[in-house]
């Protein structure tokens, strides 16, 4: 009877109009992401191929010879592994306690709100005033001295953030429902955390140590002061010795050094990122992996 | 009589007291003991705050009580810290430099990276979308000293051969270093912020016939607007605290800017540069402690805002 409006299914000339207003700022936002990532990749480029011609086993595996102006980054290379993994040691324990503090313990209140405001602080203090931290309480008041010690307990407090954060997502990821049902079989809250938690979000929690061992590589300013040194022809025999590490080895090649050879700082530069990005890549590659296997 | 009322009586009946429930075996102490310490754990960070603030106010209070003058050091800009007769420590340029980096810094960040928030969180999808989360992901993730060296070797040449400049180590440096820095970071912030705006909001929207563009204007960046704010202020505090690329990029010299391709110096790298050769306890080095305080402080406030503003959100 009735015959179909022929207009009814065109586009008005308003639509078109909004269409088109659409499409612009699409182009705008997009291009406004791709002017904000290709200048990073250029120069990511730049390092990698004016580095690339430095690195070598040679270079990863001997000493800085000749002043530090030739050879290779192997002390900086070994001190970043201990500096690293004694920070690790120190933090993770607590950083992991500290998130199951929040996810299974804490309630709403403003208590808990105090001590997540306390850890956006703690990832939000410039880290110069961390170093100035780690100078008075660790070097001279708890009297470890300049020592991989002091630097670690440095940056084992300043990139704790980065644990309890993630382990805090991974904890609450698991469902509520599996902690009740392990609290009607009569288990306490510590069995069912340790047996029924834990167990679920183990793999959340390594994403975490990972970043926190790439965020640990990459800091210079907290370790300058309290254990990490310019030079030192000796390599680290435990925790009270001084050391070397790859970001402060960096900053001395790019600034203290005269006359060095062009492609040893690039060397220097490329081995950091290689090692940070690396960390990185494995634990989002990590994160992908989970998400897609999680059953509930 | 039935089973049920048979069990019912029967409890009733039974014997058993208030001890019989109790479960002190060796699980119980566990739970008690690890309850404990999941709960020490748990107030570390503030602790550790507490801690910073006591032993950074600690180091350096002698100078703060006994010569501090709180006009000449905010409100000069000479710094003169190692001068045997008569040192200086005024720190007006020193805030100076690091302001003038700081706000060339967002000004270059801000735009672009809520730019870049609104494409990954609204217009890309599937795979692209992924694709770049990744990447602002691990460009978020290069430590500081790695942007200072680049600042320091790629940047000074470009920027000595676009403007015909004797030094390129100079505030426009450390503002485009400090910039592409903190971008990815705000990036991630404002795109969770978007992220959490409900689709229901986008859903009714668009039912009403709104194009994409118009529900971002209209529903999704009003909503999301604390949590933008806020993440801007994260930026700040951030470009705020930098050292190391400030230390390398912005020239180190002691001047309050006159244009963006004078050189400056930053309180984080005032204190980076000199402590080395400050003596442990010495007026120098109390006042190095003390920008450590100001810059703690200064932080705290903005870390504090960033935190109402985002909570303000979840209120209303």
């Amino acid at each position: 009877m009735a015959t179909a409006n022929p207009t009814m299914f065109q586009a008005s000339d308003l639509n078109q109009h909004n269409q088109r207003v659409q499409q612009r700022y699409r182009l705008l936002f997009g291009l406004m992401t791709l002017l904000l990532i290709t200048p990073v990749l250029l120069i990511l480029g730049t390092l990698v191929v004016k580095g690339g011609a430095a690195i070598s086993w040679e270079f990863l595996l001997t000493a800085p010879t000749n002043g530090m102006r030739t050879g290779g980054v192997f002390p900086a290379l070994l001190g970043t592994i201990w500096l690293v993994t004694v920070a690790l040691l120190l933090s993770v324990p607590i950083g992991i306690f500290a998130a199951i503090y929040l996810s299974e313990y804490a309630g709403d209140n403003w208590f808990t709100r105090t001590i997540n405001l306390a850890i956006i602080n703690l990832a939000g203090v410039p880290s110069i005033v961390h170093a100035l931290f780690g100078l008075g309480a660790f070097v001279l008041f708890f009297k470890f001295g300049t020592s991989i010690l002091a630097a670690s307990l440095t940056l084992a407090v300043m990139t704790m953030p980065v644990v309890i954060v993630a382990t805090r997502e991974s904890l609450q990821a698991v469902p509520q429902a599996f902690r009740e049902a392990c609290w009607n079989m009569g288990a306490t809250r510590w069995q069912t955390i340790r047996r029924v938690v834990l167990p679920n979000s183990i793999t959340g929690i390594l994403t975490g140590v990972i970043l926190e061992v790439s965020r640990t590589a990459g800091e210079t300013a907290p370790i300058m002061f309290t254990g990490a040194v310019f030079f030192t022809p000796f390599l680290p025999q435990s925790v009270f010795d001084q050391t070397m590490a790859l970001s402060l080895h960096l900053f001395v090649a790019a600034t203290q050094v005269p006359e060095i050879a062009e492609q040893v700082p690039f060397g220097i530069a490329l081995v950091l990122i290689a090692l940070v990005l690396t960390m990185n890549s494995l634990s989002i590659a990590f994160r992908m992996w989970l998400r897609g296997k999680k059953k509930w | 009589m039935s089973t049920t009322t048979q069990a019912l009586r029967n409890r009733a009946t039974d014997a058993r007291t208030a001890e019989d429930f109790d479960r002190r075996d060796p699980d119980w102490y566990v739970d008690k003991l690890l309850a404990g310490i999941v709960f020490v754990c748990g107030i570390s960070a503030i602790l550790f705050v507490l801690g910073i603030f006591f032993f950074v106010t600690k180091e350096g209070i002698g100078f703060v009580f006994e010569k501090m003058d709180f006009r000449e050091f905010f409100l000069t800009p000479y710094w003169s810290p190692s001068d045997a007769e008569d040192p200086e420590y005024g720190i007006l340029a020193l805030m100076a430099g690091t302001a003038s980096v700081t706000g060339l810094a967002m000004l270059v960040a801000v735009p672009f990276s809520l730019g870049a928030a609104i494409f990954i969180a609204e217009f890309a999808s599937g795979k692209t979308r992924e694709a770049l989360k990744v990447l602002v992901e691990l460009l978020a993730a290069i430590p500081s000293v790695v942007w200072g060296f680049i600042g320091l070797v790629i940047m000074n040449p470009l920027l000595i051969k676009w403007f015909d400049i004797p030094v390129g180590l100079c505030v426009l440096n450390a503002g485009i270093i400090l910039g592409l820095m903190a971008a990815p970071i705000m990036t991630s912030i404002a795109e969770d912020a978007l992220k959490a705006v409900p689709d229901r909001y986008r859903e009714a929207a668009e039912a009403m016939g709104a194009t994409r563009w118009q529900v971002i204007y209209k529903v999704v960046l009003p909503a999301a607007k604390n949590g933008l704010l806020g993440g801007v202020l994260l930026g700040v505090g951030r470009g705020f605290g930098e050292t190391m690329a400030v230390l390398m990029a912005t020239g180190h010299a002691v001047n309050i800017p006159n244009s963006i391709f004078d050189s400056v110096r930053a309180l984080t790298a005032t204190i980076a540069a000199e402590l080395g050769e400050a003596v442990v306890g010495g007026e120098h080095y109390q006042v190095l402690f003390t920008i450590g305080i100001f810059l703690f402080l200064v932080t705290f406030i903005i870390n504090l805002s960033a935190d109402l503003i985002v909570r303000g959100i979840r209120k209303g």
